[in-house]
């Protein structure tokens, strides 16, 4: 067996999901499992107990709200790409969730998980937080809203609590100009460096802990990106200031 | 679940992955296991026509799914399925150990977009890993299976 020792759970309602997350220790969240599974794999991650969402009824829709788009907890990010409500309302989320990964593991993975997986080189945090949008968080206890600019605390960290799901992230409409530039090795690659644009808004991925919003006049003020192998703190400067410009010079 | 049309007994062990249940516990080898994070796609199959990462999803979410495996696209003794038949012409393979992920992979691309351009051809396998090809014979097996899917 690859995976570490666990224990499985696999809730019929949302309900029942928040009941195990909030009474079991150390409990993990199992939505389109693109980003978990792989940590199981390599025994990076050990969770007691997997919360597996996926026969969840009734929690893959996404739908108009608010005047925007929300995106349940177990709708595909490649069923995002293909929606037309989405291309009419947030364009520019479908343009980002055709940047994630390659179509076959869109097949399987989530916004949501996406969203709570908190990677700082991906495309969906730094698009919610461009725009504005929030997530709803479910726990036994409730449910509240967690805007954008509170959700994201550190590399694969998010201020949700230990019994709380992520239900549905929630993207208002835009109609001002928008667009997603990323540098990448190969398309589908993690990226380097990537910016947002929404209207006058900017925010940037790949650059620090958590997607950051930026002042377009001097998007890489005070950054300080980490290096590796891939590219320097220097080069990814440099592809911010750079991306940038060419996403306000449209 | 449903493997090729055919209903498998569940797998004893929830830690065991699709990819590990496919192989070691179904006989169903022609399924190839890579890298074990996603990055490969060599053991791409189709979950409900739709293809997937078998290595990323564990066994017993396959539970009231159905699995197609390149064994599943056509049955022994029987004419090749058109994606097969077009990498057998265009020589889309050499060793041949990443095939089943790349013709899995194009079955979805192919289902996605009948008549590809050369972007979508080019992002439609930029999820499969191939060491020996160069990938251009596998780019013209992409075009010649859209026409023989016409046929």
């Amino acid at each position: 067996m690859k995976p570490p020792p666990f224990e499985y759970h696999a809730p019929a309602t949302v309900e029942d999901a928040c009941a195990l997350l909030g009474s079991l220790e150390d409990a993990k969240v199992l939505a389109g499992g693109q980003s978990l599974i792989p940590l199981l794999n390599f025994r990076l991650a050990r969770p007691q107990h997997l919360v597996d969402i996926n026969r969840v009824g009734d929690l893959d829709r996404i739908y108009e709200r608010d005047g925007g788009v929300a995106v349940q907890a177990l709708a595909r990010q490649a069923a995002v790409e293909d929606s037309d409500m989405v291309a009419r309302v947030c364009p520019l989320l479908g343009a980002a969730a055709r940047l994630v990964a390659h179509r076959v593991i869109r097949n399987r993975g989530t916004v949501c998980g996406n969203l709570a997986h908190a990677d700082p080189a991906s495309e969906l945090p730094a698009v919610l937080l461009a725009v504005g949008g929030h997530v709803v968080a479910r726990s036994s206890k409730g449910q509240r809203v967690i805007q954008a600019g509170e959700l994201f605390a550190g590399v694969f960290e998010t201020t949700l609590a230990p019994g709380e799901l992520i239900v549905e992230a929630w993207f208002p409409q835009i109609r001002e100009p928008f667009e997603i530039l990323e540098e990448s090795r190969r398309h589908g690659d993690f990226a380097l460096a990537g910016v947002v644009r929404a209207g006058a808004r900017l925010a940037l991925f790949g650059v620090a802990p958590t997607p950051v919003l930026a002042d377009p006049r001097d998007p890489a003020d005070g950054l300080q990106p980490s290096g590796d192998l891939e590219a320097s703190p220097e080069f990814r400067l440099h592809l911010i200031r750079v991306l940038s410009e060419r996403a306000f010079a449209a | 679940m449903r493997v090729n049309g055919v209903a498998r007994p569940a797998p004893t062990d929830v830690r065991r992955l699709l990819s590990d249940h496919l192989r070691h516990d179904l006989g169903l080898t022609g399924t190839h296991v890579g890298c074990e994070h996603g990055v490969c796609g060599c053991c791409t199959v189709l979950l409900d026509g739709a293809p997937v990462r078998s290595c990323l999803m564990l066994a017993v979410q396959a539970e009231g799914h159905e699995v197609t495996t390149i064994e599943g696209l056509a049955r022994d003794g029987q004419a090749l399925h058109p994606v097969q038949q077009a990498f057998h012409e265009c020589h889309g393979l050499q060793c041949g150990f990443c095939t089943p992920g790349f013709v899995m992979s194009v079955v979805g691309l192919l289902a996605q977009h009948p008549n590809p351009g050369a972007q979508e051809i080019e992002e439609g396998i930029a999820g499969n890993l191939c060491r020996c090809t160069g990938y251009a014979s596998i780019r013209r097996a992409v075009i010649r299976a859209a026409e023989l899917m016409k046929e």
